[in-house]
C-alpha cells in the first residue's frame, strides 16, 4: 500500500482526463504520474530526508506529494503565514530537505544547512525530464507519507504521522475507484498544509476526478471558478461558506453555480446560521458536514446531504438539531465516548470522544504513538452519540472550564450569547479565580452600533443556564483572534483576559 | 499455495494484471491470474501463456471476490488473465455507493 498507488490507477484508467487545472494551467492524470516519477527521481538522488512545502496550492503540489511517495520520503507542507521565528523552528526539524517555496515566503530566514531549495517553476521542469517509465514507489506501507505540523491553538506544533497505511485505509475505505463522471470537477481552496488539501488530492485522484485549485479565496472568485469550470463538488471551511453568503448578499447576486452538485464543509464549527442559509441559497446542492482529524487522515463522521435536508424540513426540534451534528461514524472507524476515569458512556452523556480504525494513525514525531493498548486514539475533543447515533461536538477537552471541580463546556455558554440581539462574536475561556480555581471569562465582540453591558450579558445567561456558568468576566473586544483556517485561538484569548492590557 | 495477507500486492505472471489484497482468511490458497498462480511484485514473469479458460481479463479499480466472500482482491493494474481462486473465477463486487466528504 503505497499513495502512489491512486495515480498509477488513475493514469492506467483515464491517462487523458485532466487531473488537475491551476490558474489556466493543466495536468492530465498520465502527465502527472510522468512528473511525479521524475520528480521523484530527482529529489532521490539529492539525498534529502524530506520534502518541505511552504507555498500555495500550484500544479507542483500534487506533483510534490506524489513525487515525495516515489522517492521514499515523507512529504511536509508547511503554513507559509506562520511567523519568521516560527518557520525557523520548522524547518530546523525537517533538515536536509528538498523544500518547494515561493521565494517571498523564505526571504530573510535562517536556514538549516543542507537545505535544497527550488520554487515550483523549478520542480516543474524537474518533472519534464524523463524517468523510468516503470519506477516503482519507494518503501513500505509502514513508512512516513506525510508529516503535518499541527496548528499549535495550544501550544508548541507537533509533527503528527501519516503512514501511507492509514492514507490507504481512508481512501479505499471511502471511495470507489473511478467514481467520478468525465466532467466532474473539485474545487479546493484549502491550502495544501491542512489534512483536508491532502485527502482532497488522494481522493480526487482515486475517484478520477478532476482538481480544480484556487490558491488565494476570495468570495468573487471562488463563484467565477464556480462557474467557470462548471464544477460539481467542493470542500470548505465554514469561514469560507460564510463570505460566500456575505458576497452574495452585498451584491445582491444569485449563485449561478447549477453543476454544483455537493459541497462538503469541516474544519472547524459551522455557525447554524451560515449552513441554513447556504442550503436556502443552494437548494440543488447536498451539504455534507466532515468531521475528521489531522490524526485520522481526515474524515471519521459525516452528516450526510440527507440528513441536511430531513433536518431542514423538520418542524421536531429534536431532527432540527442535527444540522449541529457532525453526523453517523463512517463505516470504516468506530466511534467511543468517555469519561475522564476512561470508562464508555451512555447515549447523550458527554465526554472526550476516542476513535479506532484502519486510518487513525494517532502518532506523532518523538512523542510515538497516543493510541491505548486496543488502538483507540483520544481526539481531545469533547462531545456525546445521540440515541440515533448521530455525533454532537461540544468543544476541546482541554477548553473545559473547571470551576470548584464542576467541568464546564465554553459551547453552551457561547450558543447562549449568540443568541443575544447586540452580539455579534464570543469567546468563552477559563480565567483564574482565587475561589474556584477556574471561572468563566467572556470575550465579546458587539455588533455595529449595538450596545449591551457586561451585567446585561451576565443577567442574559443567568436567565437561561446554570448561575456557575455565568461569566465572572466579561471583556469587549474589536475582534477576536484566529487562525487562518477560522479555528478560534483560545489560548490567546485565555492570555489577553488574564492578563488584561493596562488601560 | 500461499496465506495472503491484507494489503499484499500480487502481480500476474503472465500478463499484467495485478492486485493487492483486501481482505484473507489465514488459510493456505493457490490465487491464479490466466491460470497461473500470481507471484510476488519484483518475482521473474513465467514463460507459461494464459489458459484460455481464464482469459476473460480483469480490470483496474474493480474490486474482486470469491463465492463465500471471505476473500477480496483490488484489481491495481488490469490484464488479460481472469482472477481465480483455487481454480474457482472471482467475480466483480457491485459497488456501493460510499458516503464521501471529497
Amino acid at each position: 500500500m503505497n499513495i502512489a498507488m491512486t495515480l498509477e490507477m488513475a493514469a492506467e484508467a483515464f491517462p487523458d482526463r485532466i487531473a488537475v487545472t491551476s490558474a489556466g494551467a493543466s495536468m492530465t492524470y498520465a502527465q502527472l504520474l510522468a512528473a511525479a516519477r521524475s520528480a521523484g527521481t530527482a529529489i532521490r538522488d539529492s539525498g534529502c530526508r524530506y520534502v518541505g512545502l511552504l507555498d500555495i496550492n500550484s500544479l507542483a503540489v500534487p506533483v510534490a506529494i506524489f513525487a515525495s511517495a516515489y522517492a521514499g520520503v515523507p512529504y511536509v507542507p508547511m503554513n507559509y503565514r506562520l511567523t519568521k521565528p516560527e518557520l525557523e523552528e520548522l524547518l530546523g526539524r525537517i533538515a536536509p530537505a528538498f523544500l518547494i517555496a515561493d521565494p517571498a515566503y523564505v526571504d530573510g530566514l535562517a536556514m538549516p544547512p543542507g537545505m535544497r531549495i527550488v520554487t515550483r517553476a523549478d520542480l516543474l521542469d524537474l518533472a519534464r525530464s524523463p524517468a523510468p517509465a516503470d519506477l516503482a514507489p519507494a518503501g513500505e506501507p509502514h513508512d512516513t507519507a506525510i508529516q503535518l505540523f499541527t496548528s499549535g491553538t495550544t501550544g508548541k506544533p507537533k509533527a503528527a504521522i501519516l503512514r501511507h497505511e492509514h492514507l490507504m485505509s481512508y481512501i479505499l475505505g471511502t471511495i470507489d475507484f473511478g467514481s467520478a463522471a468525465d466532467d466532474d470537477a473539485v474545487l479546493i481552496s484549502v491550502p495544501p498544509y491542512h489534512i483536508a488539501g491532502i485527502s482532497a488530492v488522494l481522493s480526487s485522484t482515486y475517484a478520477g476526478r478532476r482538481m480544480v485549485q484556487l490558491p488565494n479565496f476570495e468570495a468573487a472568485a471562488w463563484l467565477d471558478l464556480c462557474r467557470n469550470e462548471r464544477v460539481t463538488n467542493a470542500f470548505v471551511v465554514p469561514t469560507v461558506l460564510s463570505r460566500v453568503i456575505d458576497h452574495l448578499n452585498a451584491k445582491g447576486e444569485e449563485p449561478r453555480c447549477p453543476a454544483l452538485k455537493a459541497v462538503a464543509y469541516g474544519g472547524g464549527k459551522m455557525p447554524l446560521a451560515v449552513i441554513e442559509r447556504a442550503m436556502e441559497l443552494f437548494p440543488g446542492t447536498g451539504f455534507t458536514n466532515a468531521y475528521g482529524l489531522t490524526e485520522t487522515s481526515s474524515t471519521i463522521a459525516i452528516l450526510d446531504p440527507d440528513d441536511h435536508r430531513s433536518a431542514m424540513a423538520s418542524s421536531d426540534p429534536a431532527v432540527r438539531k442535527r444540522l449541529t451534528s457532525v453526523g453517523k461514524p463512517i463505516a470504516t472507524v468506530e466511534i467511543d465516548v468517555r469519561d475522564d476515569s476512561g470508562k464508555s458512556l451512555g447515549v447523550n452523556q458527554a465526554g472526550e470522544i476516542f476513535v479506532r480504525g484502519g486510518q487513525v494513525a494517532g502518532e506523532y514525531l518523538g512523542m510515538g504513538s497516543v493510541l491505548d493498548a486496543n488502538g483507540w486514539f483520544p481526539t481531545r475533543d469533547r462531545g456525546y452519540l445521540d440515541q440515533y447515533g448521530y455525533l454532537y461536538l461540544d468543544g476541546r477537552a482541554d477548553d473545559v472550564i473547571v470551576r470548584g471541580g464542576e467541568n464546564i463546556s465554553p459551547g453552551e455558554i457561547e450558543d447562549v450569547l449568540l443568541t443575544h440581539p447586540a452580539v455579534l462574536d464570543v469567546a468563552i475561556v477559563a480565567v483564574p479565580d482565587e475561589q474556584w480555581g477556574e471561572n468563566v471569562g467572556a470575550a465579546v465582540v458587539l455588533k455595529d452600533g449595538a450596545s449591551a453591558t457586561a451585567d446585561e450579558l451576565q443577567q442574559w445567561v443567568k436567565d437561561r443556564l446554570r448561575s456557575s456558568r455565568v461569566p465572572a468576566t466579561v471583556a469587549f473586544k474589536d475582534q477576536l483572534p484566529y487562525n487562518e483556517m477560522g479555528k478560534i485561538l483560545r489560548r490567546v484569548v485565555k492570555q489577553e483576559l488574564a492578563n488584561p492590557p493596562a488601560k | 499455495m500461499k496465506v495472503l495477507k491484507a494489503g499484499t500486492r500480487l502481480k500476474s505472471a503472465v500478463c499484467d494484471a495485478e492486485v493487492m489484497v483486501i481482505r484473507a482468511t489465514p488459510a493456505e490458497v493457490a490465487m491464479t491470474c490466466g491460470g497461473v498462480e500470481m507471484i510476488g511484485m519484483t518475482d521473474p514473469k513465467a514463460a507459461a501463456a494464459i489458459d484460455p479458460a481464464h482469459a476473460g481479463g480483469c480490470l483496474v479499480g474493480k474490486r474482486y471476490v470469491d463465492a463465500q466472500d471471505q476473500f477480496e482482491f483490488l484489481c491495481t493494474k488490469g490484464g488479460k488473465g481472469s482472477l481465480a481462486l483455487d481454480g474457482a473465477t472471482l467475480t466483480v463486487k457491485q459497488a456501493k455507493a460510499l458516503p464521501s466528504s471529497d
